[in-house]
């Protein structure tokens, strides 16, 4: 004898489990929701603080904003943006960032600065691409921040926005960004070492922070984030074409601390030959420095442990 | 002595400049790939005076200036068309699609070497000179070159 057990349309059953599911999903989106909300520093974080534009201008010069945001090799105040970085993403183009209060961030508060570095979140609360290596310049220090604020407002303003990031779905729904800033993201000031020196702890600062070293010197999993392992190990340019070398003792062995610090200061390795392609423009920065501070750079380099890195792809003879 | 200095390094560029002639026939990225090398030989032998770890010979850094232009001189017709890839080469692809501006910059960097070579007379005006050359270097790798391993 056959039995329809199926239950017949509108049953108890059914209603109670689709009600159920809806719920269910409700509840994950509000848990997805929460999860993902972007964060920002509140201007009640910000105390008293006497701006230091010298160093404002230190910060900006290892921060290597100009790379990014300055088109005009030959002009580095004018930080239009417009840059185009492609990325297995999709090409992501950099934002104005002259004081220009209606097409730049002139009309920012010293928070929503300090929040869209630490952060990565936007003064309108969304979430930045880490295109914008915001997982370094979550290192940095709120007052050198404020300092950089000011420093960046001395600059001449420059009208137009730059144009609009070209990414394909889902990658256009910067929410979706919360999730990846909970994989990457750890929200931490850098903490110096107190068994290392005060010029160590200073290299490792600005390498870590401002310089964001490994957001090219390592390689990245599938979702865009370093493999934190093999960092400053080397790996496939995340500019596009080429291979950026390893930078721990594996492939600096050689290299003493002043090979590293010259590098730095006129892109010349130890037999001279000079460094091109992305380190080109890395190099018109770190030449702006005192040569303390790239002193300190390679004294912290020169300590990074021997890692070895991805494999280099076969060399086509 | 500095005579001796003199014709030792005048005797290593003949020597170097002759090898490179005839592997430039046969192979134009091992011959470019060497000629960029004694550029950088070149420029470590002035760098070194400059940054006081080898005492300033006018003549070893005239000879230095005189290396890079001849280099200089030599690389553009280094790049066939056929020699995009293999040999290890770290030439980019733009190369081939900016020809004439890629050679402009050999003759920019010959110029400034040129000029150099002119002006320098003592260990002040090596600094200056070497600042202004060794610009040459950053900016044309910076487009020019990839490293691709």
């Amino acid at each position: 004898m056959d039995m329809d057990i199926r239950p017949a349309e509108g049953s108890p059953m059914l209603r109670k489990l689709i009600g159920l599911g809806l719920v269910a999903v409700v509840i994950g989106f509000a848990v997805f929701w929460f999860l993902t909300a972007p964060q920002s520093v509140p201007a009640s974080a910000l105390g008293p603080h006497t701006v230091d534009l010298a160093n404002g201008k230190t910060l900006f010069d290892v921060g290597g904003c100009v790379s990014c945001h300055a088109p005009n090799k030959d002009d580095r105040t004018r930080l239009e943006g417009g840059i185009a970085l492609k990325s297995p993403f999709g090409t992501f183009y950099t934002p104005n960032i002259s004081p220009d209060p209606k097409d730049g961030i002139g009309s920012w508060t010293e928070a929503q600065f300090v929040t869209a570095m630490n952060k990565g979140t936007s003064p309108e609360g969304e979430h930045y691409y880490p295109s914008f290596p915001y997982t370094s310049y979550q290192r940095i220090a709120i007052a050198d921040l404020r300092d950089l604020f000011a420093y960046l407002k001395t600059l001449p303003t420059v009208q137009g926005r730059a144009r609009d990031h070209d990414l394909p779905f889902p990658f256009t729904i910067r929410r979706l960004l919360g999730g990846w800033k909970l994989l990457y993201l750890d929200g931490k000031p850098f903490r110096p070492n107190p068994a290392q020196s005060a010029q160590w702890n200073r290299g490792a600062y600005f390498v870590n922070g401002p310089g964001h070293c490994a957001e090219c010197h390592s390689p990245r999993d599938a979702l865009g984030g370093i493999l934190s392992a093999e960092r400053y190990a080397g790996g496939p340019n995340p500019e596009g074409e080429g291979w950026v070398p390893n930078i721990t003792q594996k492939g600096l062995a050689s290299w003493s601390v002043k090979d590293i610090a010259q590098v730095l200061q006129n892109g010349f390795t130890p037999e001279f030959d000079s460094v091109g392609g992305s380190m080109a423009a890395v190099v018109r920065n770190t030449s702006q420095l005192s040569e303390a501070d790239r002193l300190a750079m390679a004294t912290y380099i020169k300590s990074l442990e021997p890692v070895e890195g991805p494999l280099r792809p076969a060399k086509k003879k | 002595m500095r005579f001796a200095t003199v014709f030792a390094v005048a005797a290593v560029a003949v020597v170097a400049f002759g090898a490179t002639a005839v592997v430039a026939q046969q192979d134009p990225i091992a011959a470019r790939k060497a000629l960029m090398k004694e550029s950088g030989k070149a420029t470590g032998a002035i760098a070194k005076m400059a940054k006081g770890e080898a005492p300033f010979d006018l003549a070893t850094a005239k000879q230095s200036f005189a290396t890079m232009q001849d280099v200089a001189a030599k690389m553009p017709a280094l790049f066939p068309a056929d020699s995009k890839t293999g040999g290890e080469t770290t030439a980019s692809p733009k190369i081939w699609e900016s020809m004439d501006d890629f050679k402009a910059k050999f003759v920019k960097f010959s110029a400034d070497a040129k000029a150099a070579e002119g002006s320098v007379k003592d260990l002040d005006s090596l600094k200056a000179a070497l600042g202004v050359v060794g610009k040459n270097c950053g900016g044309c790798h910076e487009t020019y070159r990839v490293k691709k391993s």
